[in-house]
């Protein structure tokens, strides 16, 4: 199963990879805070993930890491 | 199997940037080029005043902190002391377009061998959102508050442009961040420019049009929409210089 | 005997400089230092050295600072006019614990001056080279044998300490042609720039060369340390020169070409009678403070010389604190004192007692 891992504490909830998501699974979460005061990004539906890391690619503090079974 | 991971030439050091800047983004896409292209123990990198100031604390090979306009300066003094160091400046453009066009010019008429990664986000972001060489005519910022007029505060600087009627100037192209596909060919250039240093060919530059939602006053969503409405038709992206190709026709 | 050559003080503090093993220029040509630049220019290439003529003294000083960043002796020299613009440059080199060796042939200024020799710039040397808490050791050359054998020193002091050092000259030692001898300078024990920004080679974690601390605890602490170290060169690195001072009841102070003029003043003085005595600081900073001050207890006055309307005056007056009169006598502007002006000061200085 692809994999993507989010070290919530270095997001600043700007949202880019929620955009750049072709699957359209990544989204800020809605109550969590993190440790900056912002709400993360995370996955719900890990299954749907392609590994294309499209989102990472767009994330402009490494806060993703992605994972694929090749 | 991961596929995707922060590149090691960048260190631990979290960014300071705002929330949706682009500065992380381009300054992971050297890094990952530090990386594939071996040099991270080779590199010096030279970062001048401007919110990339603090890029000392985000790369892993050793880096100097540099006086606002003199990046361009120091790398030359860098590299032509050791030929042998790849050196690459990151600067603003407030820093590279304003004070610094002298040194920005000459590096580029002496052909030094050194790669130039340029962020135009049309403002100063670090010291809170005033007018830059790159602001937009119209553009609001705190010292042009009724939008860049024309008469008074004169015409935005197109760089890639400039730099390209230089001789010395072995590579310039303006890219964007704005979306997956053209950070991916932001990274190809940076590659290219870094590849054709280490060629000896001559200066080479990457223009960067990036974000800065905070003095901009938008989202960071809403950010990279301006970017493509408004800097995009102005700054066009393109290689406006490219000496591989003049030596092959 | 060591081989002597007939060379001018410009090209002769060039080639001491390439001799200390500094195989790199960077500079901006101006009037009366331009043949510096181009001796390098001739000579470095063929020496496995680089010599590049920048756009403006800003490139130059930052040039420097690149090539100083990376552990290579470096050197630039100038003029008056041209301090003026590397003095952001200067700062940033103090702030990053960055050797270097600066060289500065005045001229008569303010403003774009004139181009005959001066001592105009001696407060900017000693006080004001760049913004922020700072020193630059200051060595005043006066003769063109000095400035061969002190750019040696230079560069030991600057290694040694990890800043700038400046050798301040003038025009007239900068264009004057004497015999000098390179074979002086024994070179001192250099520590090992760790520091460098060379590239780690995977041997090690990164090295940052920077002058920007936002937390001010950290700033201030860069700053105390700094100011320990020149506490130690004040303790460990003055030079000077006496003439005559024994009995001296007038000390003529002078450094420079100044006091070589001072010095035949002083000469006729003793011919008429008047126990005159020289002392030539040769660092200016550190200023030989200590030395003056143990010969108030002696003389009556002190006459500070100088190219200008009175600068080092007020060190002398501070060294000493004022316990006995420090008058001063100057020209400016490029005219230079003759033996007989400051004779006549002399005797005003001496007379002026009873």
């Amino acid at each position: 199963m692809n994999r993507v891992t989010f070290k919530t504490d270095l997001c600043k909830g700007c949202g880019l990879c929620v955009l750049a998501c072709p699957k359209k699974i990544v989204a800020l979460e809605e109550t969590l805070l993190n440790a900056k005061g912002y709400h993360p990004a995370g996955v719900k539906e890990m299954d749907k993930c392609l590994g294309c890391a499209m989102c990472a690619t767009m994330c402009p503090d490494l806060v993703i890491t992605v994972e694929k079974n090749v | 199997m991961i596929v995707f991971e922060k590149p090691h030439a960048l260190t631990d050091v979290p960014f300071h940037y705002c929330p949706g800047c682009t500065h992380g983004i381009v300054h992971r896409l050297v890094a990952e080029v530090l990386d594939e292209l071996g040099v991270e123990g080779t590199t010096v990198g030279v970062a001048p005043v401007g919110c990339s100031v603090f890029a000392y604390n985000y790369f892993n090979c050793d880096m100097i902190e540099a006086p606002h306009g003199r990046a361009p300066a120091v790398a030359t003094g860098v590299k032509r002391s050791n030929p042998d160091l790849t050196v690459f400046t990151y600067q603003g453009d407030g820093d590279l377009a304003a004070i610094g066009t002298a040194e920005t010019v000459h590096v580029g008429a002496r052909g030094e061998n050194i790669t130039i990664i340029f962020i135009n986000n049309a403002i100063y972001g670090m010291t809170g959102g005033q007018m830059a060489p790159t602001t937009l005519l119209g553009q609001v910022t705190t010292t042009s508050p009724y939008g860049r007029d024309k008469q008074l505060q004169g015409n935005p600087i197109r760089v890639c442009e400039m730099m390209a009627t230089l001789d010395g100037t072995a590579y310039a192209e303006r890219v964007a961040v704005d979306c997956v596909q053209n950070v991916r060919k932001a990274k190809a250039a940076i590659k290219k420019a870094f590849t054709l240093q280490q060629e000896k060919k001559g200066l080479s530059i990457v223009e960067v049009l990036s974000t800065c939602p905070t003095n901009w006053g938008l989202s960071p969503e809403k950010a990279l929409d301006w970017l493509r409405e408004n800097m995009m038709p102005h700054y066009p992206l393109g290689v406006y210089k490219d000496i591989t190709k003049e030596e092959q026709n | 005997m060591s081989e002597k050559l007939l060379m001018k003080g410009n090209e002769a503090l060039a080639e001491a400089a390439i001799r200390a093993g500094c195989k790199l220029f960077f500079g901006y040509p101006i009037t009366p230092q331009t043949e510096l630049a181009e001796y390098m220019a001739k000579q470095l290439p063929k020496r496995e050295g680089m010599c590049l003529q920048a756009e403006s003294e800003v490139a130059a000083i930052n040039m420097i600072y690149g090539a100083a960043s990376t552990g290579k002796r470096c050197i630039t020299s100038t003029s008056s006019p041209g301090v003026s613009l590397m003095s952001e440059g200067i700062s940033y080199i103090i702030g990053s614990d960055v050797p270097c060796v600066l060289v500065n042939v005045q001229r008569g200024g303010p403003g774009l001056g004139g181009i005959q020799p001066a001592q105009s710039d001696y407060n900017q040397a000693i006080r004001g080279l760049g913004h922020g808490d700072q020193h630059v050791i200051v060595l005043a050359p006066n003769s063109v044998q000095e400035m061969a054998s002190l750019t040696g020193e230079a560069f030991d002091l600057a290694d040694i300490y990890r800043m700038p050092c400046m050798i301040l000259a003038d025009g007239a030692l900068g264009q004057m042609m004497e015999p000098v001898d390179f074979g002086a300078h024994t070179p001192r024990e250099i520590p090992e720039k760790t520091w460098a920004t060379n590239g780690h080679k995977n041997a090690r974690k990164h090295n940052v060369v920077n002058s920007l601390y936002i937390a001010p605890e950290e700033l201030e602490k860069t700053v105390l340390d700094r100011f320990e170290r020149y506490a130690e060169i004040e303790e460990k690195e003055v030079k000077y020169d006496t003439y005559l001072t024994e009995d001296a009841e007038i000390v003529v102070v002078a450094y420079g070409i100044t006091a070589r003029i001072a010095k035949t003043a002083v000469r006729m003085a003793r011919e008429q009678g008047i126990k005159a005595g020289l002392f030539r600081p040769i660092t200016l900073w550190p200023f030989p403070s200590k030395e003056l001050k143990a010969l108030a207890g002696t003389t009556k006055a002190f006459l500070s010389v100088e190219m200008n309307m009175g600068q080092m005056q007020s060190d002398v007056k501070l060294a000493i604190d004022c316990a006995k009169p420090v008058t001063h006598f100057g020209r400016t502007g490029g005219m230079i004192p003759t033996p007989d002006e400051i004779l006549i000061h002399i005797k005003k200085a001496v007379g002026g007692d009873n």
